[in-house]
């Protein structure tokens, strides 16, 4: 019966302790939508930048304006001294001088260093031009295109997928048992009929089962806040999500085997993580990094769970697509759990 | 048949090399110990701290292993029995800190789950009298009610042998008193007990048998009685006067 069986016990006694610890959750599922939130709004796309100009106050400034603005131009009125600033500052990339009379040559001032400015100065000299009875002689059109998968948002929301499978894994079992440690709960168990393999067991379990929340909270998130689609198999993805997350539970084990007190275990941890978090393409891709170090880094258990979670989400692979990361996650996974079985302490 | 035998139990913890490759300070926590205790009975392992109480009674509760010596449970060792072993002993380890936040009962209902044949729930917290406090978070018991439930814990398998390291230390009277009367229907039941303690007036209590130990050495064994008659000679002199005789130190010196 399952409520006299020693596997079942553990493992609620485990999501129990998670459940009733607020700042667990918070970790495993506030954080991961904070940090979203907080980039994807940071870079998110804000459509077409306006070319904000300056104009000098004087007499013909406000036709001068009607035809900036008219044209889609973001416009500041300035006196002498405010527009010296400004334009320095880089604020307003160019000064429109109106003349002194209507048939008086405008001037346009402005440091032709900076593109946005030669930029302006196009726009500008354009709209002016325009609204004075130029006509142009071809015929053009403008198609405007976003191509969907290719913002910074999409490029994100695996990455941070992966790194919160990662510390979950990390924080959810490897200071866990260094903590039961500590209480001497695992050495009071060793003293028990219990089996070794049912106290491990029950922590893969109860990691396995806080998954698909974990995992659905931030697409799902992802989804209804930026519109981030899963454009692959969703098999794959929780294929992809359960490999990674069983991979770090292993190397969760190896840190905790020996570690006797949870400062140690959680340098160790960090130790581990640390540099994942910047070579494995959480926040940008990894392939900035040099061509020499990219075989190694293509082998980082954090490197193949986010190569595996873009290929669903953004490249849309199914299960063959994402071979070659569960390859790597479960080599990863079984040589830590071995060596971390192998060597581990209870007391 | 005895239900526990150990011959020249050694422990030693290899030390720290000091600073410059000096050689190793090892530690030797225990030195030499030979115990025979009956079945049915109780019996203490009297010291200071650091005399090696803690570190033998967790080689004999299969929890440590020795560095050389062998021990026997009921006939059984730990090398070759230690799964059928673990189910015929209770352990109260010195300071096990259960799970804050589980409940009395589903503290017990996880380690009922472990043994064979548990003893029902409700027996258990009639036992420790703790029948109020199922539903409580362990963080919300007192120091006395958590040693209980730690004597719970180690009578869900209705265990031959219980052993107590410093099962009273840090509780306030009545909640050591509880816990002597714990231990005083375990024995009249028939169970075999070894307890660690520094406190004379609880080996005294409840112990028909004592060791006195320091420096990983049994100084001397026999009952309370008899020890105070051989080594002080007074009736109204306390194992606390044996202890000081043979040691030359008071107990509280640690």
């Amino acid at each position: 019966m399952a409520e006299h069986s020693a596997l079942y016990q553990l493992t609620m006694a485990r999501v129990r302790e998670a459940v009733r610890e607020p700042g667990v959750l918070f970790w495993v599922f506030g954080f991961p939508i904070l940090l979203s939130v907080g980039l994807g709004l940071a870079f998110r796309g804000r459509g077409p930048e306006p070319i904000v100009v300056g104009l000098l106050d004087g007499p013909g400034a406000v036709a001068v304006e009607r035809t900036l603005v008219g044209a889609g131009l973001r416009v500041e009125r300035l006196d002498e001294p405010a527009a010296k600033l400004r334009l320095r500052a880089g604020k307003v990339a160019l000064l429109v001088v109106p003349g002194a009379t209507a048939d008086a040559p405008l001037t346009y001032r402005y440091d032709p260093t900076p593109p946005e400015s030669r930029l302006a100065r196009a726009a500008v000299d354009t709209a002016i031009q325009r609204a004075a009875g130029r006509r142009d002689p071809r015929d053009v059109r403008d198609q405007p295109v976003t191509e969907p998968g290719s913002r910074y948002i999409d490029f994100l929301v695996p990455g941070l997928l992966g790194m919160n499978l990662m510390s979950g894994s990390m924080w959810g079992i490897g200071w866990v048992i260094v903590d039961m440690r500590v209480r001497k709960l695992l050495k009071r168990l060793l003293a028990t009929p219990v089996r070794r393999r049912d106290l491990l067991l029950s922590q893969a379990i109860a990691r396995v089962g806080s998954l698909p929340l974990e995992v659905g909270t931030l697409v799902v998130f992802a989804r209804l806040a930026f519109n981030v689609h899963v454009t692959g198999s969703w098999l794959a993805l929780g294929l992809v999500a359960l490999v990674g997350a069983l991979a770090f539970a292993g190397l969760a084990i190896l840190v905790a085997s020996r570690a006797q007190n949870t400062q140690t275990v959680s340098g160790l941890m960090n130790l581990v993580m640390m540099p994942m978090f910047v070579l494995s393409g959480v926040f940008f891709a990894s392939s900035h990094f040099p061509d020499a170090v990219q075989p190694v880094l293509q082998l980082l258990p954090l490197t193949a769970l986010n190569d595996g979670l873009r290929a669903v989400m953004i490249d849309g692979a199914g299960l063959l697509g994402v071979a070659k990361p569960l390859a790597i996650l479960s080599a990863w996974g079984v040589a830590s759990f071995a060596a971390g079985v192998r060597i581990f302490r209870w007391g | 048949m005895d239900a526990v035998v150990c011959h020249q139990l050694r422990k030693v913890y290899p030390g720290a090399r000091g600073l410059g490759g000096g050689p190793r300070a090892d530690v030797v926590a225990v030195d030499g110990i030979d115990l025979r205790i009956a079945r049915g009975e109780c019996f203490g392992l009297l010291g200071p701290n650091g005399a090696g109480k803690t570190t033998t009674v967790e080689i004999l509760e299969g929890v440590a292993e020795p560095t050389s010596g062998d021990v026997s449970l009921f006939g059984l060792s730990w090398k070759k029995d230690g799964a059928a072993l673990r189910e015929r002993i209770g352990v109260a380890l010195q300071e096990t800190r259960l799970s804050d936040k589980q409940s009395v009962e589903e503290t017990l209902q996880l380690f009922r789950s472990f043994y064979r044949k548990p003893r029902p729930l409700e027996t258990l917290l009639d036992e420790v009298s703790l029948g109020e406090k199922r539903a409580a978070w362990v963080s919300k018991l007192s120091g006395g009610q958590r040693q209980r439930l730690a004597l719970a814990c180690a009578l869900v398998g209705d265990p031959e042998i219980l052993f107590l390291d410093e099962p009273t230390t840090g509780l306030d009277p009545q909640s050591r008193r509880q816990v002597w009367d714990l231990v005083s229907a375990y024995k009249a039941r028939g169970g075999t007990v070894l307890l660690t303690t520094h406190y004379m007036e609880e080996a005294e209590r409840l112990c028909d048998r004592v060791a006195v130990v320091d420096h990983g050495r049994v100084m001397r064994e026999g009952t309370p009685r008899g020890l105070i008659d051989e080594l002080v000679g007074t009736p109204e002199g306390t194992l606390e006067d044996v202890f000081v005789v043979l040691t030359g130190r008071s107990l509280r010196d640690g």
